[in-house]
């Protein structure tokens, strides 16, 4: 029952006729799209071939640099990526906020998690320390994004909101609140509402990445419960220590709003 | 009370010399796009002068803490923000704010409605209410604050004329009874020169006239 069915060359072949399917139908309807279909599917094969020597060179020649190292790419990517993501200009501290909190928040989390929770030997082990701060610095991104693009958004649209609090004597947090509390809520509903459908509408990919490579069940969603957890943690953490930095380069030091007309 | 020198802001504003008295109401005229808002938010320090000095109470503005300064002048713009909820947690809104934890009587905010001429229930839904009806229900919430100075900007433009004269005869009495400072905002000809102390006139950014009036 546990023996796993390796894949062979002609059977990972014999995947790529979905591609070719949705070839022949953008074809036939004349949707043209074709290049960006086969450029992917070419990407994707080229990118996973190099990941997958990658991890098998780390993983046999564990080393807590190259741990270490792995990790610092994978949060320089994940910020860039914020930085690539959100629609609107992003001022310089307001960027150095966005990476401080990626950072602090991911590293924490993925500290404890590692630690506490799985309880790692040596602490660097690749084949834990990799996959697991790829989800939980994945998960991350995607949440301080939308509280970016939330708390941008709310400053601008509802700025004379703003400007009339400040006028009544409000401090620029308690001008603010409405604001951060929304791009805080914005940004971890995607992870609440996941966790929701999990299990039932669908089965989470850690978990059936596991269970395919012969994990018991069992096994399998104490791991996902877990991560789930980890994720939640590590999205509201991040997102929280970037919204209540981050409404702060709206306003100057005479607590002055400073966003132009 | 409150005296510009050589202040400029931007290329909206540059003012030589201005005075405001204590405890008397000044208003401020002049064509709109001529720099007026600028100009109050100029006194609570909602923006700052990038040449100049302003001073008040003899003090430099520079050296107060704004949202203290913010919450003993306070502004009321041209269309204030009415939040989410009842007209009594509209009036309340200016009190949390200011950290100000009196604790207010339903009949002193019903009284307040009736300063500002405005015939509504504490439990009526602010955000269906008219323009009108919402800039009166701003300047309630500002009068509870009850601040040194009031700063108003075209307070009574949603108004109709008779309601309008109205309610300024209301604020004005409310200012002078209690010894407060009212600066005014206004393109209604009739109530600057029927109730103000003093009238600036700010044309192109500049003040063209300063001074009193004659009451008779």
């Amino acid at each position: 029952m546990n023996s796993i069915i390796e894949l062979g060359i002609l059977q990972v072949a014999a995947a790529y006729i979905f591609s070719l399917i949705v070839l022949v139908i953008v074809k036939v309807r004349g949707i043209s799209r074709e290049k960006e279909i086969i450029i992917s599917t070419i990407r994707m094969t080229l990118q996973l071939i190099f990941t997958g020597y990658v991890l098998v060179y780390i993983f046999e020649n564990m080393n807590p640099w190259i741990t270490v190292l792995v990790i610092l790419i994978m949060e320089v990517f994940a910020i860039h990526n914020i930085f690539k993501r959100t629609k609107d200009e992003l001022s310089k501290k307001m960027k150095t906020i966005i990476a401080g909190s990626m950072a602090a928040g991911t590293l924490v989390s993925l500290i404890f998690f590692l630690f506490v929770v799985i309880q790692i030997s040596p602490w660097y082990n690749p084949r834990y320390f990799i996959p697991i701060a790829g989800m939980l610095i994945g998960n991350s991104m995607t949440g301080i994004s939308l509280g970016v693009d939330r708390l941008v958004d709310g400053m601008n649209s509802k700025k004379h909101m703003v400007e009339s609090s400040l006028m009544l004597g409000a401090t620029p947090k308690m001008a603010a609140k409405e604001i951060v509390d929304n791009a805080f809520d914005a940004a971890i509903l995607p992870t609440i509402n996941s966790m929701v459908g999990m299990g039932i509408v669908f089965l989470p990919g850690m978990m059936t990445g596991q269970i395919l490579s012969g994990t018991s069940p069992v096994t399998a969603i104490e791991y996902q419960i877990a991560i789930m957890m980890g994720i939640l943690g590590s999205v509201s953490l991040t997102v929280i220590l970037f919204v209540q930095l981050g409404y702060r380069t709206f306003f100057n030091d005479q607590d002055q709003l400073t966003l132009n007309d | 009370m409150f005296n510009f020198k050589n202040v400029k802001y931007k290329d909206i504003l540059d003012i030589k010399d201005l005075h405001i008295e204590k405890n008397k109401i000044t208003c401020i005229v002049g064509e709109s796009g001529s720099g007026k808002t600028t100009l109050l938010k100029l006194f609570n320090k909602l923006i700052s002068p990038d040449k100049g000095k302003i001073k008040y109470m003899d003090k430099n503005l520079r050296d107060f803490d704004s949202v203290k300064l913010r919450r003993e002048v306070v502004m009321l713009p041209q269309s204030p923000a009415i939040y989410e909820g009842s007209v009594k947690d509209n009036l309340l809104i200016g009190l949390k704010f200011s950290e100000k934890d009196e604790v207010t009587q339903e009949d002193s905010l019903m009284k307040i409605l009736k300063e500002v001429s405005l015939n509504k229930n504490l439990q009526d839904n602010a955000e269906k209410m008219s323009g009108g009806e919402q800039q009166r229900l701003a300047l309630g919430r500002i009068i509870l604050l009850d601040p040194n100075v009031y700063l108003l900007d075209e307070p009574s433009s949603a108004l109709d004329e008779e309601t309008e004269y109205l309610v300024i005869e209301k604020m004005v009495d409310h200012v002078r009874k209690n010894n407060k400072t009212l600066i005014m905002v206004t393109h209604t000809k009739r109530i600057a020169e029927e109730f103000a102390d003093n009238i600036v006139e700010v044309k192109k950014g500049k003040i063209v006239s300063s001074g009193g009036v004659d009451h008779e």
